[in-house]
């Protein structure tokens, strides 16, 4: 472990593993960026001549295109509203005592936890039947609200606990209410939760499957993941170049926000998230 | 009961906490209660069913466990979890010691490479397997064509096998991440009191590293479990075939429920099943916690 | 044969250069200190000592032999880190038994081993406890007690008193002493601690910035500081350092404080013979060396104002103003004193210290 050690052929090792695992993990993703550019496309990875006719395909297909709309639709109304409301949720928790407050905490964490989507597949189905939702972006929305927002919560309670009592009492001795200082004093101070809860929302919410798939039925309303299913299952030959242009164009904004956390964050974001 | 404070009242905290917790309400909690209810009846989405249904108690309970697809799906879910709790924790691990206090560039690449699996979304994933596993375009068969071996449909020899490795290639990066952080709170001078001590690497890793990481592994293999029991993406993959061999327990619920007579109640009961099932889970790693 | 031998070492990380060409050497048995501020290296030196750290050139012998590209399980010390880093999950027996075990040795070698150790060190009745459950002090003997079972070469002591309170350390300082006296194994000990240096070493070698100062016994360093680092270094209170420049005319040479002036004829034969006339210089003289004198009766005495009293125990710390300039003076004779009463201050012209300005090398 010490790698000042001239022990050759330990380090040997720990690269040749290094280089193993590395290869494993990129050979799958080779697909990804060369087939979107190449011609005569399969799902073989071959180095033909550059060309972009995959990208000119995909940006006239309307049903396409349509997908992306809908994926920043649902995404941003998830992200927006849990936001908001995680948010005003978690400052009326982190400044207020009763006894219930960990218990309650606790258990909208275990149910976020218990009641994934496999679990409540049927009910949520039946439900948004009812409520008259199938089919619409609100079904989702709201299921995806339902689903984030413990989490949200606690991630946000904890920054908001991190800032002293001590600056909404002086506003308070200076004549504020209370909304006045939630929104002037509060809410600036914690911008780095709100980022860090929105790009969790976002990520998740732009890469799920199940929900959109179980409640929406018209192409039209599909969002990009449920979209490029439908295309690969479909009757007769897919177009592997379209779809690999269209996989590339999907997964394009997630990475992106992933080096830009990255950069600014460094790794501490995910174990703040998950432990 | 409910203290209200100065800088919140009682009601002005009740009104900010509303939006919130109605849409958890009716939209977590009110389904999961629900679908035992559901589960206790016979409804349908086409059929006489669909407009009357009526109680059938536990009959599509004992119905699905004398379902012998039920039943295998059940054993095909505990390989598949098992599999990628090897595979994920143990890649994890091993990444985690191999990238332990190297700087720069190499633990950059790797562990960034590593994540972005992880990242992109699950049905490029699936997608991106099914071409690299494709039988006669494929590049692992391309690679094994040129070194000499035959091409092999990996989907019909291998299924269950092929879930394992995918799902532990998508979600190796959070046990990587966890255990890396695990090891970087064991203090350095542990490790050096050791190896000034005369211990070679592995009794290193057995007699410091492993002890003090004990909760780390606990929490990364109960909370894998929980994630990996509801996963649904590898029906993307392979849509349960081929002929149900890699139906997991989410791809057979999904079955019963909305395909074919789209039996609900059915679909409901197993619904419970599995929430029970995350229940005892979610309790286990409460309790781990709470020991903490 | 010396134990240990630090050869010309130097050790950088990236561009900066924490050890610096040092070289040194301890004897059988001795107990040597690397003292010196943080950062100036002595916890590098350990640590090269040890094997955790590569040196970049110089050499490093253990019993003369050549150690710098063993590891540190091929080299056989016995290190004891500033937090103990006595393993949490292992009970007492255990943590001591590691080296041990090891090495593979016999379980009834081993309960013999540590149980001899563990009588040495009195904690014979911790054995079943687990660290987080012992005391302080406790640990730092198990710590000990780790080390000593190894039967090492040589021991490394990195502050191993620093996280003790202040009436432990002082007891646990004798401890540690009188044990090393007993096995006869050389210890090399790192503190910041100018104190406790002086009281336990056999030898002192004083770093700054990755260079050795000085070497020498303590009575050496606190007698003969062969530079204004240690000068102001060693010694609690310091040693009063002022500036000045040498003045010579027909009669008299004189230190110029441009405030005062002191006449140092009697000991310019010394002086002028490394210091040319005009050149800046820096006066040392220690605290016990000046007399308080309430009337001018000696030749040459400073004239000055009582600025502040310490009063402690026997010993009276009187801080003395004189124009800008300040002079501690120690004195045991318990007076009664006032503030801005009018002294006089004797300088003891046997006990003083002229260092080159530009240098910081002693002159006297």
């Amino acid at each position: 472990m010490f790698n000042q050690r001239t022990n050759l052929w330990h380090n040997f090792w720990i690269y040749m593993l290094l280089f193993t695992i590395v290869l494993f993990f990129i050979l799958p993703m080779l697909w990804l960026v060369i087939a979107p550019f190449s011609s005569k496309a399969s799902l073989a990875v071959k180095i033909t001549l550059p060309s972009l006719n995959n990208f000119r395909g995909l940006f006239k297909n309307k049903v396409a295109m349509l997908a992306f709309k809908n994926s920043f639709i649902i995404s941003f109304s998830s992200t927006i509203i849990v936001t908001i409301t995680s948010m005003l949720a978690a400052y009326a928790l982190s400044r207020t005592n009763f006894k219930w407050r960990s218990t309650l905490l606790y258990a909208l964490l275990l149910f976020s936890t218990v009641v994934t989507g496999i679990a409540a597949m049927v009910p949520l189905f039946v439900l948004n039947l009812r409520l008259g939702l199938i089919d619409s972006y609100l079904s989702v929305i709201f299921v995806f609200i339902g689903g984030f927002l413990p989490v949200s919560i606690f991630i946000i309670k904890d920054f908001f606990d991190a800032i002293p009592k001590d600056y909404e009492e002086a506003a308070i001795v200076a004549g504020s209410t209370p909304s006045q200082g939630f929104f002037r004093i509060i809410l600036p101070l914690s911008q780095q939760g709100m980022v860090v809860i929105a790009l969790y929302i976002f990520m998740n919410t732009w890469g799920d499957f199940l929900i959109p798939f179980i409640l929406l039925r018209n192409i039209n309303k599909y969002p990009i993941s449920v979209a490029l299913y439908t295309f690969f299952s479909e009757e007769g030959l897919p177009l592997l170049g379209l779809l690999s242009a269209y996989s590339l164009l999907y997964s394009i904004p997630v990475v992106v926000l992933y080096i830009i956390i990255n950069k600014k964050f460094g790794f501490g974001f995910h174990g703040g998230i998950k432990g | 009961m409910f203290e209200g404070g100065i800088i919140l009242s009682k009601k002005r905290a009740f009104l900010f906490m509303l939006p919130a917790l109605a849409f958890v309400a009716v939209f977590l909690i009110f389904p999961a209660i629900w679908a035992i209810y559901i589960g206790l009846t016979n409804e349908a989405l086409t059929g006489i069913n669909a407009l009357n249904h009526k109680f059938v108690w536990f009959d599509n309970f004992t119905k699905a466990f004398k379902d012998p697809w039920f039943l295998s799906s059940v054993q095909i879910s505990f390989k598949f979890v098992f599999g990628s709790l090897v595979g994920q924790a143990g890649l994890g691990l091993l990444l985690a010691l191999l990238l332990y206090n190297k700087k720069g560039i190499l633990k950059e690449l790797v562990s960034n490479i590593v994540i972005i699996a992880w990242i992109v979304p699950g049905v490029v994933v699936a997608y991106l397997w099914v071409a690299f596993l494709d039988k006669d375009f494929g590049l692992l068969n391309s690679i094994l064509g040129v070194l000499g071996f035959d091409r092999v449909n990996w989907f019909h020899t291998l299924p269950v096998g092929v879930i394992i490795i995918f799902n532990t290639w998508r979600g190796t990066a959070f046990s990587m991440l966890l255990f890396m952080a695990a090891l970087q709170s064991i203090p350095p001078s542990y490790l050096e009191t050791a190896e000034v001590i005369g211990a070679s690497g592995w009794r290193k890793f057995r007699d410091i590293i492993i002890p003090l990481i004990k909760p780390q592994i606990l929490t990364d293999l109960i909370l894998l479990t929980l994630w990996t029991f509801n996963v649904f993406t590898p029906f993307i993959l392979t849509k349960g075939g081929p002929a149900h061999m890699t139906e997991i327990l989410p791809i057979y619920t999904y079955r019963a429920a909305f395909m074919g007579t789209g039996r609900i109640g059915q679909g409901a009961a197993i619904s419970t099943i599995i929430l029970l099932i995350n229940l005892t889970l979610a309790f286990i790693y409460l309790k781990m916690l709470k020991r903490k | 044969m010396h134990e240990v031998v630090f050869e010309k070492v130097t050790k950088k990380f990236e561009k900066v250069v924490a050890v610096n060409k040092v070289s040194f050497q301890v004897n059988e048995g001795e107990f040597f200190t690397l003292l010196g501020p943080s950062g100036c290296g002595k916890t590098t030196i350990l640590r090269l000592i040890a094997g955790l750290e590569l040196p970049q050139s110089g050499n490093i012998y253990i019993k003369d032999k050549n150690v710098e590209k063993l590891s540190p399980k091929d080299r056989n010390v016995g290190m004891v880190f500033q937090n103990y880093a006595l393993f949490p999950h292992m009970n007492v027996f255990d943590n001591i038994a590691y080296p041990l075990k090891i090495r593979k040795q016999s379980p009834e070698e081993i309960i013999r081993k540590v149980s001899e150790v563990a009588e040495n060190l009195q904690t014979k009745e911790l054995l079943s406890r687990k660290p987080n459950q012992i005391s302080g002090g406790q640990q730092q003997r198990v710590a000990l007690g780790r080390a000593m079972v190894q039967e090492p070469n040589v021991f490394l002591f990195d502050e191993p008193l620093s996280n003790l309170d202040a009436k432990l350390r002082i007891e646990a300082r004798s401890f540690l002493k009188c044990l090393q006296k007993e096995l006869q194994t050389a210890a090399i000990y790192v503190t910041h601690d100018q104190k406790e240096a002086l009281a336990i070493s056999d030898r002192i070698a004083i770093l700054d910035k990755g260079v050795i100062m000085q070497i020498g016994t303590p009575r050496e360093i606190y007698k003969n500081p062969e530079n204004v680092f240690v000068a102001e270094f060693i010694g609690d209170p310091p040693m009063n350092l002022l500036d000045c420049s040498l003045k010579c005319d027909h009669n008299k040479t004189v230190l110029d404080f441009s405030q005062i002036t002191l006449d140092i004829s009697p000991i310019k034969d010394l002086v002028r013979e490394k210091v040319n006339d005009g050149e800046a210089i820096i006066f040392g003289i220690r605290p016990e060396d000046i007399t308080i004198e309430y009337e001018d009766i000696s030749p040459n005495s400073i004239r000055g104002e009582i600025f502040m009293v310490e009063t402690l125990g026997p010993e009276t710390i009187i801080h003395v103003k004189i124009g800008d300039l300040i002079l501690n003076v120690r004195d045991f004779s318990e007076p009664n004193l006032n503030m801005g009463e009018t002294v006089w201050l004797k300088i003891d012209l046997n006990n003083v210290y002229i260092y080159k300005k530009e240098d910081g090398k002693i002159v006297i």
